[in-house]
């Protein structure tokens, strides 16, 4: 190993040649799922009722509209990391691994665009157009 | 890829003595890959029938407020804040903290307390005080 700093030593390491960002951006995002899903939380506890009425009168807002497309891309992103070591950990078999991780950035990355297409078109839209 | 199946392999979960974080750590996975399906799935369902109308929205409501549909939000509700303070204890020993054992396993533990009181505090907040 080289005599650089601790990140140069670390960086590009490892079987996928990674380096420790998968770890690194694993915790990041827990830290933004953290705080926007603590915000969510107490938002929906906040808001009077969750008929159609109220939920879109309250979604269409920016400050809500973006908090929600930021938590939709930060949990998603988390999600997706866990489940690839899941499945790294337990689908030994090349094939099926390789055709479980294509499944999984499949349905995150559907997933992800059905709730983002679903908040700006809320956002954009209104209630009353 | 050619695999070296002479390679030692860990021992692996009979051969260890239980402890509270083996319990934490299992509870950890299952609450995030759970809620990476289940809560997803609720999540991406309760926002497109909003976007779609008063009457997918309807839809969506008649099962929120069916008793299946119950068990599904207080079970999602529990995963989220035992994986909130599983997480939160991850990210201590991440940084090198909380591995003497008295300590660990008081944290451990802890993470159960902490899911299951947030969870009742939130739900009879929800039907009791809100109604």
């Amino acid at each position: 190993m080289g005599n650089g700093t601790g990140l140069g030593r670390v960086r590009g390491l490892g079987s996928a040649k990674q380096g420790g960002s998968h770890w690194v951006m694993h915790r990041m995002t827990a830290v933004s799922n953290l705080l926007l899903m603590l915000w969510l939380v107490f938002s929906l506890l906040r808001i009077p009722t969750y008929d159609f009425e109220t939920v879109r009168l309250w979604l269409e807002q920016p400050l809500v509209a973006v908090p929600m497309m930021l938590l939709v891309i930060s949990v998603f992103w988390h999600f997706r990391m866990g489940l690839q070591v899941l499945i790294e950990d337990y689908v030994h078999e090349d094939g099926l691994k390789f055709a479980s991780l294509a499944a999984l950035n499949l349905y995150t990355f559907g997933m992800g665009a059905l709730a983002l297409f679903a908040i700006v078109k809320i956002a954009l839209t209104g209630t009353h157009s | 890829m050619a695999e070296n199946r002479a390679r030692p392999i860990s021992p692996h979960l009979s051969i260890w003595k239980w402890g509270a974080h083996m319990t934490t750590s299992i509870f950890h996975r299952a609450t995030g890959d759970g809620m990476a399906v289940v809560g997803a799935i609720v999540l991406v369902w309760w926002l497109t029938a909003a976007a779609t109308g008063e009457e997918a929205y309807a839809y969506f409501l008649s099962w929120a407020h069916h008793w299946i549909g119950k068990v599904f939000l207080v079970g999602l509700t529990w995963a989220f804040f035992q994986h909130l303070a599983s997480g939160l204890r991850h990210l201590v020993l991440d940084i090198g903290a909380g591995y003497e054992l008295a300590t660990n396993r008081f944290w451990a533990r802890g993470t159960f307390v902490f899911g299951v009181v947030a969870t009742a505090a939130t739900w009879s907040y929800l039907l009791f005080v809100k109604g």
